[in-house]
């Protein structure tokens, strides 16, 4: 291989390797939805509270039978929710214009929170609409629920061992199956407060039943935006917090939220390495540097004392010459003078 | 108190442990054969108690004196931490083991833990980054502390190829550990609409990591001092000397983050302008925890590490892990589902409290046996300086 071809193939798979693929869950990006989603349009103020949808539900999803029979319009009395046993409840409000009544299931969001916080992967969000949710991988932790701002998958806590996380699937797999040509609940509806289609048809369908009856709705789609937008859609006469539905969820998806959390991941791993490797190596070298200087120290203090050691030692050697040289002298003058005295004593005697 | 064999077995410290550890193991049956629904007093609304609370994100952020007081030693050149470091260390893999071991209580399919990091990777999943991050800490710190178990076997072979690998485990645990602490508060940003505004805030994963450094550090100084009556003969005279040193310099380092985290806390109260809350009950009780058991403990701190005052700081540490689980329980409990009637709010079975008392009870009766047997708070005579 020549060397220019080398460096031209060396550009290109640099070139791949920067624009390969988008890092998803960082991007901004917005997902509007499968084009030809479905989903469902439920109208508060067709709604007979006749629990029709109720009974059809747990026949087509083969639940257990109720404590309480379907046509026991008592239990509407008390506010319910979800459970593992009942994939939708209607709930009855009392509402400025009498009773108002609101059917409670998955809402089956465009980008859905449970879906997004499954560290298992056991939500799928399918070209249907549909959110549907696979037993085989999950492992239980219940985060799904605490996401859902609709507070709709239930848990089957009872069960010691294998329990499944439970909520509508839209029909999905009786529809998928050709079982059912639409879902249980909506076939069921005596009333047509329930209607199945693609979504963007059904908010045509909202649109126009409010501006023919201004004053018999509220001016808003439920769903249309919240949380990002859900396939399950409501219209109401009653405010929607009136009939249970809060307005405080704001319009922006979960995946959104936690994109932010999730994007620096990739920064503190890059990140962290090298500013700590930066410290523990200026820790290193400040411990080098100031073992050198220790070492310089000593070494000039070593060479400082055996300097002062020499000096002194030359100066008691000049002193013991001195010293022998003045006993010497001290020698001879005593020996001078005894010979001095003894000639005296000679000359005397 | 240690279990010598010339002792008698049945001290009054024993017997509690015998007792919690009995009631557990009840518990535990029931859990496994009558479901959580027979244990807990969790519900569709309520899927997360104190078993996530407590064991899971107090567990974690108590356990952080790992990182802090190993970055502390072998990364920003304090030394004379070093006697500190393996006590924190021991105590930081019991507390994270401890946490992957309470998960098999909590979860509904404990046998499929290992799933989202082999089976099925959510990687959008905050949670799916804790569980990784937790995952390969464990393992980490597993590693950080197997020279004082080779030194214990004698094995000094492996002993010194594993202290080679001190600086890379040290960085690579401060990594996981920035990561899985701050994705623990991460959590809950995707539920706004649950959790009162005075606790929910975008900056939940900076606020549960700045948290962690004083509660790390804090649980590092009420271990030195919980631990030094009953094994007092085990200290050497390093680790006797060094003490007063490091719960002085471990003062200092909480008081600075414990101000740190108060500020990061008035950021995000201002951030999304949640000032009219403080004058509603809910306010009274989220001033109670930044003023009482934030902003006072970083002063009592900063008295403490000024004046020498070990006794007081002492104090301070237990003062400031009171305030780490009031913060833990406030954002996943206390505050979550807020707008719920009282009837539908979740308080915890006796049970579960039995089950998180003898998971720290687990915990502390492996603390005692290995600090009674391996070089936990002295050097291995054969391997004085060696590091």
């Amino acid at each position: 291989m020549k060397r220019r071809q080398f460096l031209g193939l060396l550009g290109a798979a640099g070139i791949t390797a920067t624009l390969g693929t988008k890092a998803q869950a960082a991007t901004g990006h917005t997902f509007d939805g499968y084009p030809d989603a479905k989903g469902v349009l439920f109208d508060s103020t067709r709604c007979i509270g006749c629990r029709k949808c109720e009974a059809a539900c747990n026949k087509v999803n083969k639940l257990p039978a109720p404590a309480k029979p379907f046509d026991d319009l008592k239990v509407m009395d008390k506010e319910r929710r979800t459970t593992a046993v009942a994939y939708t409840v209607v709930n009855k409000y009392a509402g400025k214009k009498g009773p108002a009544y609101r059917k409670l299931q998955c809402n089956h969001c465009q980008e859905p929170a449970c879906a997004s916080v499954c560290f298992v992967k056991a939500f799928t969000k399918n070209p249907d609409g549909s959110v549907t949710y696979d037993a085989s991988v999950c492992v239980g932790c219940r985060y799904c629920m605490v996401a859902c701002p609709f507070n709709v998958p239930a848990y089957e806590y009872n069960d010691p061992l294998t329990p499944r996380v439970m909520k509508c699937t839209l029909c999905h797999p009786q529809i998928a199956s050709g079982e059912l040509t639409a879902p249980g609940c909506v076939s069921a509806c005596p009333k047509e407060a329930l209607v199945y289609g693609k979504r963007k048809d059904l908010v045509e369908i909202a649109r126009a039943r409010i501006k023919r009856n201004p004053e018999r709705y509220q001016d808003h789609l439920y769903g249309e935006q919240e949380m990002g937008g859900t396939n399950w859609m409501y219209l109401s006469g009653e405010t929607f917090p009136t009939i249970g539905l809060r307005e405080d969820l704001g319009t922006t998806s979960v995946p959104t939220m936690t994109s932010g959390a999730l994007s620096v991941v990739p920064m503190v791993a890059a990140l962290w390495p090298a500013l700590l490797g930066g410290v523990w190596a200026m820790n290193k070298r400040k411990d080098k540097v100031a073992e050198e200087e220790q070492k310089a120290a000593v070494k000039a203090a070593k060479a400082e004392v055996r300097a002062e050691a020499a000096a002194k030692l030359a100066k008691e050697l000049d002193k013991a010459e001195k010293d022998k040289a003045q006993a010497i002298e001290r020698e001879v003058k005593r020996a001078l003078e005894e010979a001095a005295a003894a000639k005296k004593d000679e000359e005397g005697a | 108190m240690t279990t010598e064999n010339n002792k008698t077995l049945f001290t009054p410290v024993n017997i509690i442990t015998g007792i919690f550890l009995a009631i557990g193991l009840v518990i535990t049956v029931l859990r496994f054969t009558k479901g959580l629904g027979g244990v807990t007093n969790l519900d569709d609304n309520n899927p997360w108690g104190i078993w996530i609370s407590f064991d899971l994100l107090c567990g974690v952020a108590l356990a952080a004196g790992g990182y802090t007081t190993s970055s502390a030693c072998y990364l920003f050149g304090l030394k004379k931490y070093h006697s500190a470091v393996r006590p924190a260390i021991l105590t930081a893999f019991l507390g994270y083991a401890l946490v992957v071991f309470a998960l098999h209580y909590d979860v509904g399919r404990p046998y499929r833990l290992p799933y989202p990091i082999f089976v099925s990777p959510g990687t959008t999943s905050l949670l799916y980054e804790v569980g990784l991050c937790v995952f390969l800490y464990v393992t980490v710190l597993a590693i950080e502390f197997t020279p004082a178990l080779f030194e214990w076997l004698g094995m000094k072979g492996l002993r010194d190829k594993v202290m080679k690998l001190t600086l890379a485990l040290t960085v690579f645990g401060v990594i996981l550990s920035t990561l899985h602490q701050s994705s623990l508060g991460a959590l809950f940003v995707a539920v706004p609409s649950k959790i009162h505004p005075l606790w929910y805030s975008p900056y939940l994963a900076v606020l549960f990591f700045v948290s962690s450094i004083p509660a790390g550090l804090s649980m590092v100084i009420l271990e030195g001092t919980l631990a030094h009556k009953p094994w007092h003969h085990m200290m050497d005279a390093t680790y006797q000397e060094e003490h007063d040193g490091v719960i002085l310099g471990f003062a200092r380092g909480a008081s600075m983050s414990l101000a740190a985290y108060f500020c990061v806390k008035l950021v995000a109260l201002a951030y999304d302008n949640n000032w009219s809350y403080l004058a509603t009950g809910w306010g009274a009780w989220y001033l109670l925890e930044v003023l009482g058991f934030v902003a006072l403990p970083s002063l009592l701190y900063a008295i403490g590490s000024r004046e020498k005052n070990i006794t007081l700081i002492k104090w301070t540490s237990g003062l400031t892990v009171l305030g780490i689980i009031l913060n833990r329980f406030n954002v996943s409990i206390v505050a979550f589902n807020y707008n719920l009637p009282s009837s539908q709010r979740y308080f915890p079975s006796w049970m579960e409290i039995g089950i998180s008392i003898f998971v720290v009870t687990v915990g502390v009766t492996a603390y005692r046996l290995i600090v009674s047997r391996m070089p936990i708070f002295f050097e291995h005579p054969e391997y004085k300086d060696a590091h």
